[in-house]
């Protein structure tokens, strides 16, 4: 006699619509390379606070991000430039990519998924380095350099940023010149102030030190220097605020490199 | 798409997408053959779009019509199959059913789920079809109908049996998982010598 020992599928028209099964990753992708068309992406219009930007994607993930305004907000107009610059036909979602709207809102686009694929393997160090810096602050040229291991890189540094694919998710308006500037941008320098200025990162502030020639800010009471912007420089009290010029004159009057922010490298610091 | 077809028809196949393959998965039982399936009806319909002047094109009610190119597919399949000698190991359903389940099959993780799909996999193919269609992809009875090229009733009438069948497969099922069909279970479980025992 067979006793039943598991449990006897229930058979209703709730339990065969959870049959219901998302065709796998790339399928659609699959399909059309099969018919030898143009692999396609979707596209989404969002709010971010530089304007409403046009953002494509596919299965692979993020692949571009335009601003609305530089095509006046036609959506042709950008599926004709996004064409030209990758070969791919975008059409429009009816849903942003998951995250997107809240990357976009908390400035953490490190929780977001790009294709980078077009991109030498330096460009994607520079832009996967650039993820890293936090909403809020600001890191030179020379940092994303130094970190990615090519210390004297720093113009190609500046021209990888430059073609950064996906602008304002991936943070290349964090980077600015190593005295301190805010310095250049692909969609002008107005976009990247009004991007750093909407993360509450205090443009001006940062230009009277560079007027001054401070690099770096430091407490007397810690003992630990800061680039400018970073999140725990913020928080020194007026009279406690040490200025320096270069990162050797603060490691000179021994304090030492915080670690959030990284002003000097750890082995320079040891 | 109707003006600019190689433009739309990605977001025309991802549209359409899983509609497509849940069908092609659950009426041919195997993953791999649902691949097959599923993207053999994307390029069927676009050599037929292609062909389609804008005003047919227009007048398409597309997830229906990509359904009928499926169904038709797996029709086929399974006739080319028949005259063709058995495929060694296990059945198509066993397949579906045995297959450890890897990300993309979250939708299976159920014991559950998984036991209704392999019996889903073992009805018989003219109920196959009405219950994964009306039930699994959501058609309305109407769109059943017309994708199966048989009058409302009748589609009614095989998914009523389909369910009803299911029910009878289930009530029968045993779960040792080595068991062969869920008719051979229902047989085992009409034995005349387990009824002696039991009463």
């Amino acid at each position: 006699m067979t006793r039943a020992v598991g449990r006897v599928p229930d058979v209703s028209g709730a339990a065969l619509r959870a049959l219901h099964t998302d065709a796998p990753a790339g399928f659609a992708d699959t399909v059309l390379e099969h018919l030898g068309l143009a692999p396609g992406d979707l596209f989404v219009r969002v709010e971010s606070p530089a304007g409403d930007l046009f953002v494509a994607f596919s299965d692979a993930g993020i692949n571009a991000v335009w601003p609305a305004a530089l095509f006046a907000g036609d959506p042709a107009r950008f599926v004709a430039r996004h064409l030209e610059e990758t070969g791919r036909v975008a059409t429009a979602a009816s849903r942003p990519p998951a995250g997107l709207q809240s990357a976009l809102r908390t400035g953490r686009g490190a929780e977001l998924r790009y294709d980078l694929g077009g991109l030498s393997p330096f460009e994607r160090a520079v832009l996967t380095k650039t993820l890293e810096i936090p909403a809020g602050e600001v890191r030179p040229y020379g940092w994303v350099a130094r970190e990615i291991g090519r210390p004297r890189a720093m113009r190609a540094v500046g021209s990888a940023l430059g073609r950064n694919p996906v602008p304002v998710l991936i943070p290349c308006h964090r980077v600015v010149r190593s005295d301190g500037r805010v310095g250049n941008y692909g969609f002008g320098p107005p976009m990247k102030r009004t991007l750093l200025h909407a993360e509450g990162v205090d443009v001006e502030r940062l230009e009277r030190l560079a007027d001054d020639g401070v690099r770096f800010i430091g407490s007397d009471r810690t003992g630990v220097f800061c680039v400018p912007s970073c999140v725990r420089a913020r928080r020194i009290a007026r009279g406690h605020e040490a200025r320096f010029r270069s990162a050797g004159a603060a490691l000179g009057a021994g304090y030492r490199p915080c670690r959030h922010c990284l002003p000097v490298s750890a082995r320079d610091a040891s | 798409m109707a003006a600019d077809l190689d433009g739309g028809f990605g977001a025309f196949v991802r549209t359409h997408a899983d509609a497509v393959y849940s069908a092609a998965l659950r009426l041919s039982a195997s993953r791999a053959d649902a691949d097959d399936l599923a993207q053999e009806t994307f390029v069927r319909a676009y050599r037929s779009l292609r062909r389609f002047d804008a005003a047919r094109v227009r007048a398409l009610e597309p997830r229906a019509w990509l359904l009928t190119i499926t169904v038709n597919l797996w029709r086929n399949g399974l006739r080319d199959a028949a005259r063709r000698p058995p495929r060694a190991g296990g059945t198509p359903a066993q397949a579906v059913a045995d297959a450890a389940p890897g990300p993309e099959e979250a939708a299976e993780s159920s014991e559950q789920a998984r036991a209704l799909a392999a019996l889903l996999g073992e009805l018989p193919v003219h109920l196959r079809g009405p219950v994964v269609l009306r039930h699994v992809v959501g058609l309305s009875y109407a769109e059943t109908a017309a994708v199966l090229r048989c009058p409302e009733g009748t589609a009614k009438a095989n998914v009523a049996r389909g369910l009803a069948r299911l029910r009878q497969m289930a009530a029968a099922e045993t779960p040792a998982p080595r068991a062969g069909s869920a008719r051979a279970a229902a047989r085992r479980g009409v034995k005349p010598r387990a009824r002696k025992e039991s009463r």
